[in-house]
């Protein structure tokens, strides 16, 4: 599929016309070479085939009943009928049966936002010291923690439930309930860990070292000097790793599946969206709304904080 | 209303928890006799990381190794899990998916990934046309299976399709087809929604690197007469090759732990099973632990060389700089 510019590049080119603002002749002349017709043609059907699902399933979830069973969406322009019934179905709180999603997506929120804090705040920590302490075994350790992202959450999914549930637990006290969201938060901050440390290491380690002796030498503990002058100057590294820990949480089912107990007093609503499509695979005017509640927040998140988003990708792809 | 102050109540009271205890370590640190502060200063920062990762992650990891050698009731049977895992169809099937899964996922995004990323370089509207490609990377997999079982959705032949890949199969004189239950063509349909989520990441961080190869270098190509193919085959790609390892990398390792959609669009019926999905029956449905335990720790094997040539790579690249 590499091969396809190659054709089109070679003849095309000098047709090729100009674009955007005066950027200096040679790199003009480099533009000229890579972009061609046949390559913008080839881009805009990718990125159609690549919309055009979700695109597909925001038009039917303004669809009424009937219409999104009876025919598909793409008949919308010559059967256009809009409702929000769909959206006012899966929101309200109704019985049993109903979808009754406000209340997981309060749920996501209440879970997703400690985990990402706590996992933060213990990560920088810990990197604050992995990059400016003076203690042995500092490098060993650190290469353990790197180590640790490789393992497979899977691997400690069923003994973590065991300590949970049966280690942490004297008499009727429970270190951490059951039926609440301080087992999800726990879980999800120990499984974030070492990418944060890692990350925010990197970072906090190229924080120029005179800034920090000089504040030693006025005295200044490491706590005073992590609040102080770490946490100010870390803030673009805390917020792209934030964006990528707090997606993650919300996306996550697997953690919430083993840790959540299910119901609506504490799963996160990627749960109940997975259980609706197994109970109700059909219900399509309840999915379809369902999906686009759930993917709101994240969506809002990549296109409101982008420059974040591909920032913290890029030093988390380049640099893990 | 009175669920939502309960709920409100538990965060504010978890995040509460949280601040007393880090407040304590920091004040704790700080009133420390000056002999001993900078031990206990260094301990108190890394401690409470230090010890969620033991507990919490070092520890099960080990538990879970004793139990893929134990049985449902807890005895020890030596390796009956993992001859279970290599000789039982079902497992065997499983095994098998995941390889195809963890050989085609990473080689399409990372192919289409890149060709796009070239075709837009420097293209009007990059910006807009970049977005398109890489918002799946924002939703998550459970909706992205709801997207695409919508994609696939079948109907009788009698009736209006609704799933946009079977209208297009009767637009073209075929039978509508049930995509997600006819194995083994099943499993590629399911395949297709991880490359439709993993192409953003291959192409955000490829178009990235494209933009950092030195202009004089594709200059002095274009001088030398070099095709635009020549110029991508010669000079794109060798230049990029650190960020396309580091890639097809981080999407294999994507890809070996793939569950959420497995688990939502088939649940791992149909032939369709991979080996986290598989894992999660077994534990935590099928009341088989030590199973569970066996497979992931297959997972743990088979992510395992993809890291350490990974981080061998890194260290090579240090050593010549």
């Amino acid at each position: 599929m590499s091969a396809i510019p190659a054709e089109n590049t070679r003849d095309v080119f000098p047709e090729l016309k100009e674009t955007g603002s005066e950027p200096p002749p040679m790199q003009r002349r480099v533009k000229q070479r890579l972009t061609s017709r046949g390559a913008t043609i080839a881009a805009v059907v990718i990125a159609v085939i690549w919309t055009i699902p979700t695109f597909g399933l925001f038009i039917s979830s303004f669809r009424p009943e009937a219409n999104i069973k009876g025919n598909g969406w793409w008949n919308v322009f010559t059967d256009f009928e809009f409702t929000l019934a769909n959206y006012e179905d899966v929101l309200s709180p109704g019985g049993s049966q109903s979808p009754n999603l406000l209340s997981y997506f309060v749920n996501s929120l209440a879970i997703v936002i400690p985990g990402t804090v706590f996992t933060l705040v213990l990560g920088a920590m810990a990197a604050y010291m992995f990059a400016w302490g003076r203690f042995k075994g500092k490098d060993s350790l650190f290469i353990v923690v790197f180590a640790l992202q490789i393992v497979p959450l899977q691997m400690a999914l069923i003994p973590l439930l065991q300590l949970f549930n049966q280690v942490l637990t004297i008499g009727d006290f429970q270190l951490l309930p059951s039926g609440t969201y301080a087992q999800l938060w726990v879980a999800h901050t120990i499984f974030g860990l070492p990418l944060a440390i890692f990350l925010l290491h990197n970072f906090i380690a190229e924080i120029p070292g005179e800034v920090i002796e000089a504040a030693r030498v006025d005295g200044a503990g490491h706590s005073t000097i992590f609040w102080r002058i770490i946490v100010p100057l870390a803030t673009p590294a805390l917020a792209s790793f934030g964006i990528f820990q707090f997606l993650w949480l919300w996306n996550d089912l697997l953690v919430a599946l083993v840790f959540s107990g299910g119901g609506a007093d504490v799963a996160p609503i990627t749960q109940r969206l997975a259980e609706l499509q197994g109970s109700r695979g059909g219900e399509w005017q309840r999915l379809t709304a369902g999906a686009f509640v759930s993917i709101i927040v994240p969506l809002a998140v990549f296109f409101g904080l982008q420059r974040y988003f591909v920032r913290g990708l890029l030093a988390g792809g380049l640099k893990g | 209303m009175e669920d939502l102050a309960g709920k409100g109540l538990q965060v504010v009271v978890g995040l509460a928890v949280f601040a007393a205890i880090i407040g304590l370590i920091m004040l704790v640190v700080d009133r420390a006799p000056k002999s001993s502060r900078e031990k206990l200063q260094i301990a108190g920062f890394l401690a409470p990381a230090m010890i969620l990762l033991a507990v919490g992650l070092v520890l099960p990891a080990l538990q879970t190794t004793y139990l893929s050698f134990t049985d449902r009731s807890g005895a020890l049977v030596g390796l009956d899990n993992y001859i279970w895992m290599f000789t039982q169809p079902e497992a065997l099937v499983t095994l098998r998916n995941t390889v195809i899964w963890v050989v085609i996922v990473p080689l399409l995004a990372s192919g289409i990934g890149l060709a796009y990323a070239v075709f837009i370089d420097k293209a009007r509207g990059e910006k807009a046309l970049k977005a398109l490609v890489f918002m799946p990377m924002a939703i998550s997999f459970v909706g992205a299976g709801v997207i695409w079982r919508f994609v696939y959705a079948y109907k009788g032949p009698e009736q209006d399709q609704i799933g946009l890949f079977n209208q297009i199969l009767v637009w073209f004189g075929q039978e509508p087809k049930q995509f997600l239950l006819d194995a083994p063509e099943n499993t590629f349909f399911l395949i297709a929604v991880l490359i439709w989520i993993q192409t953003g990441f291959a192409m955000v961080v490829l178009s990235a690197a494209i933009k950092g190869i030195p202009t004089e270098i594709v200059e002095a190509a274009r001088l030398d007469g070099a095709s635009a193919w020549q110029q991508f085959r010669n000079v794109t790609i060798p230049t990029i090759r650190g960020s396309l390892i580091v890639v097809v990398t981080t999407i294999t390792i994507g890809t070996l732990k793939v569950f959420d959609i497995v688990r939502t669009m088939t649940a791992g019926q149909y032939e369709t099973s991979v080996v986290a999905n598989e894992m999660y029956t077994q534990a935590f449905r099928a009341g088989e632990p030590g199973r569970g335990a066996a497979l992931a720790l297959i997972l743990f094997l088979m992510v395992l060389p993809v890291v350490v040539y990974n981080a061998r790579l890194l260290r090579k690249q240090k050593e010549i700089r």
